[in-house]
């Protein structure tokens, strides 16, 4: 009966499901290969839904990732055309993307804007300072170093290093968030934020820095994504914010704050990524995977409700109901 | 929303009179602007003063202003909806669909407000109804609404719209004057009456204000609530006739990133994201601030990315400014 309540295993269980759907009519799709590939394929979503999580947990949404993740991604692919030897430039990209992601979270907490403005405007700063940069021009495949093409590629003990950057993320957040007092603040400001203050937290500060995490995972992973498509323009990964928001909503992180785990959030994101790697294989046209995922997102944000809502004495209705 | 509570307002000791709080309010700094980008666009192009050009104008703003009345009322509310765009797109497929069904101008014009309404009733069920948060719920049917509309029309497009269908989008009510402008005219009284001068629309600041404590005063909170989605999604309908109409065409990516731009909008007009308070005369003047804007830069050759870096940094800013000013 635990089991059945643990969100993390009901979410593990519909995947295996899935999964094992779909290799009932296509028994390659479970091959170790192609579950690999699919697994490396979902990276991206999963660094940044990281990401998103801390941010949800303090009460912000972070609508500009996407936005983020391109315009570190070309400033990479550029980088890397002036000659910036790579160390360099992932270096760079990640400590780009967390001041992109220090202005989001200076504006919230030196300014208290409320985090979907300040996000959805910076959203079209930055997907247009790339168009300033480049002037709509697109970087290349031959304008690429093999070097820097070839790093999210190498295989490294069977996972390719994209995996492996996943993998450590997910290592690196869990501990942060579960065993360190910073972890344990962002629960807390998300949670109860008047407490949070009585105890101590600098509430602001606190969110600001969950949008510099943010901010440097899409960072890192703008590297990752121009390296591994081998091409940057103005428009990649636009619209991705929405399948990241999708799969913190899906892997249980209360868009009210407070609550959430790095586990639902990558469960989420593994969810997402075998339905869009499945469509395919079962024939399904991609033009159904934004369908999908947004009612992906209705589903799952009704089935938080209904489960988080407390049994209790109700005096008035309507209201508690909400 | 998602924001903390604000801190408890300090109550002055003295109100101010009637004058004093006219001349201070949003409003007169959005005529001001207004008249300041009318004057700046004078002298910045020789084709500025015209009135076919001022006409032309026009089409920028009027589609996405008469969401922004409906999405104004919503904000106030203390809710959002950022699916808007998305109801456009499928509303405009679904237009398609009748017309390639032999459906005439007034069929594809019903189907179309139907559309919109069963959209916006959809976004009201899920938050009204089973009260869920409606940054989430929208975020959820933006994703699925234009999603349909991609399923149905993949990479193709829907032309050939019949004749007469051109009015609503480019037709002409008198002189330089369209029928996308009267009908902004006409949306905009009836949201002034609406908001303004009806029990609806003080129910409306008060659920924005503090909703438990409009529940206890015997407004139907919920039942608000549906109202205010439905009517944006009605809105939406009749923006996406007149977008339609316009562009004669229906593609799956029409009318992409509207949201933001009704959003700006709505909140460059005054009215507060965290709900309680602004009015319909400050979006109405936002609108023809950001229409004239836009075609400002348009008449100067500035690509359509850099307005909306500009659009993206006037709502911060436009934000920002009044905190500032008041050291927070």
């Amino acid at each position: 009966m635990t089991l059945l309540k643990n969100r993390e295993a009901v979410l593990a269980f519909a995947i295996l499901l899935l999964v094992a759907l779909v290799a009932t009519r296509f028994p390659a799709f479970v091959r170790p290969a192609n579950l690999v590939n699919v697994f490396n394929d979902t990276s991206p979503l999963i660094l940044l839904a990281i990401g998103q999580m801390i941010v949800i947990l303090t009460k912000c949404i972070d609508l500009s990732v996407a936005a983020n993740l391109a315009l570190c991604g070309m400033i990479a692919a550029l980088m890397n055309g002036a000659g910036v030897p790579l160390p360099l430039i992932l270096a760079l990209a990640i400590t780009l993307g967390a001041a992109l992601g220090a202005i989001n979270g200076l504006l919230v907490w030196k300014l208290g804007i409320p985090s979907i403005v300040v996000t959805l405007g910076t959203m079209t700063i930055f997907r247009g300072t790339i168009f300033l940069l480049t002037n709509g021009a697109w970087v290349n495949s031959h304008q690429m170093t093999d070097g820097f093409k070839a790093l999210p590629r190498a295989v490294f003990a069977g996972l390719p290093v994209m995996s492996w950057v996943a993998l450590a993320a997910i290592a690196l957040f869990t501990v942060l968030l579960t065993r360190t007092p910073l972890g344990r603040s962002f629960y807390a400001v998300g949670g109860n934020p008047h407490a949070a203050v009585y105890t101590g937290i600098n509430v602001g500060r606190t969110q600001c820095t969950a949008f510099i995490i943010s901010g440097a995972l899409a960072g890192l992973t703008g590297y990752l994504w121009v390296a591994r498509y081998a091409v940057a323009y103005v428009d990649i990964a636009d619209g991705f914010e929405l399948s990241v928001v999708a799969a913190c909503v899906i892997g249980g992180v209360a868009i009210a704050g407070g609550a959430g785990s790095v586990a639902g959030a990558v469960l989420g994101a593994l969810f997402l990524g075998v339905i869009n790697n499945a469509l395919p294989v079962v024939g399904i046209s991609p033009f159904w995977q934004m369908a999908i995922s947004g009612s992906a997102i209705v589903l799952a944000v009704a089935f938080n409700a209904a489960q988080n809502r407390q049994p209790g004495r109700i005096i008035l209705k309507s209201v508690e109901a909400r | 929303m998602i924001q903390a509570a604000s801190p408890p307002r300090a109550i002055p000791d003295r109100l101010q009179s009637r004058a004093t709080r006219a001349l201070r309010s949003w409003e007169t700094i959005l005529l001001v602007v207004a008249i300041a980008v009318f004057t700046v666009n004078s002298f910045a192009s020789p084709y500025f003063l015209n009135a076919w050009n001022l006409s032309d104008a026009t089409f920028n703003f009027t589609e996405k202003a008469m969401i922004a009345f409906a999405m104004a009322m919503l904000i106030i509310a203390g809710e959002i909806d950022l699916s808007v765009a998305s109801i456009i797109a499928l509303t405009s497929t679904a237009m398609g669909l009748a017309m390639q069904a032999g459906a005439g101008v007034p069929v594809l014009v019903l189907v179309g407000l139907v559309t919109g309404l069963v959209c916006g009733a959809f976004n009201g069920f899920l938050v009204a109804g089973m009260g869920l948060p409606s940054i989430v719920v929208t975020i959820g049917t933006l994703s699925l609404f234009r999603g349909l509309s991609y399923i149905v029309l993949g990479d193709k497009a829907f032309t050939k719209y019949p004749p007469g269908f051109d009015f609503f989008g480019q037709g002409y009510v008198w002189w330089v004057f369209s029928f996308e402008l009267a009908l902004f005219a006409a949306a905009a009284l009836a949201f002034f009456v609406l908001l303004h001068r009806t029990n609806f629309g003080r129910a409306v600041y008060a659920i924005g204000n503090n909703p438990t404590a409009a529940q206890f005063s015997g407004i139907r909170v919920a039942r608000v609530r549906f109202i205010l989605f439905v009517l944006t999604g009605l809105m939406s309908g009749i923006a996406a006739i007149c977008l339609t109409s316009r562009l004669g065409s229906t593609r799956p990516s029409i009318a992409t990133g509207f949201e933001l731009e009704v959003i700006t909008m709505v909140v460059l007009g005054g009215v507060s994201i965290l709900g309680g308070s602004g009015s319909i005369a400050g979006v109405v003047l936002a609108a023809l601030i950001m229409g004239m804007v836009t075609f400002g830069f348009g008449l100067l050759n500035v690509p359509g990315i850099v307005m909306s870096i500009f659009l993206g940094l006037l709502l911060i800013v436009v934000i920002a400014v009044p905190r500032l000013l008041r050291g927070k």
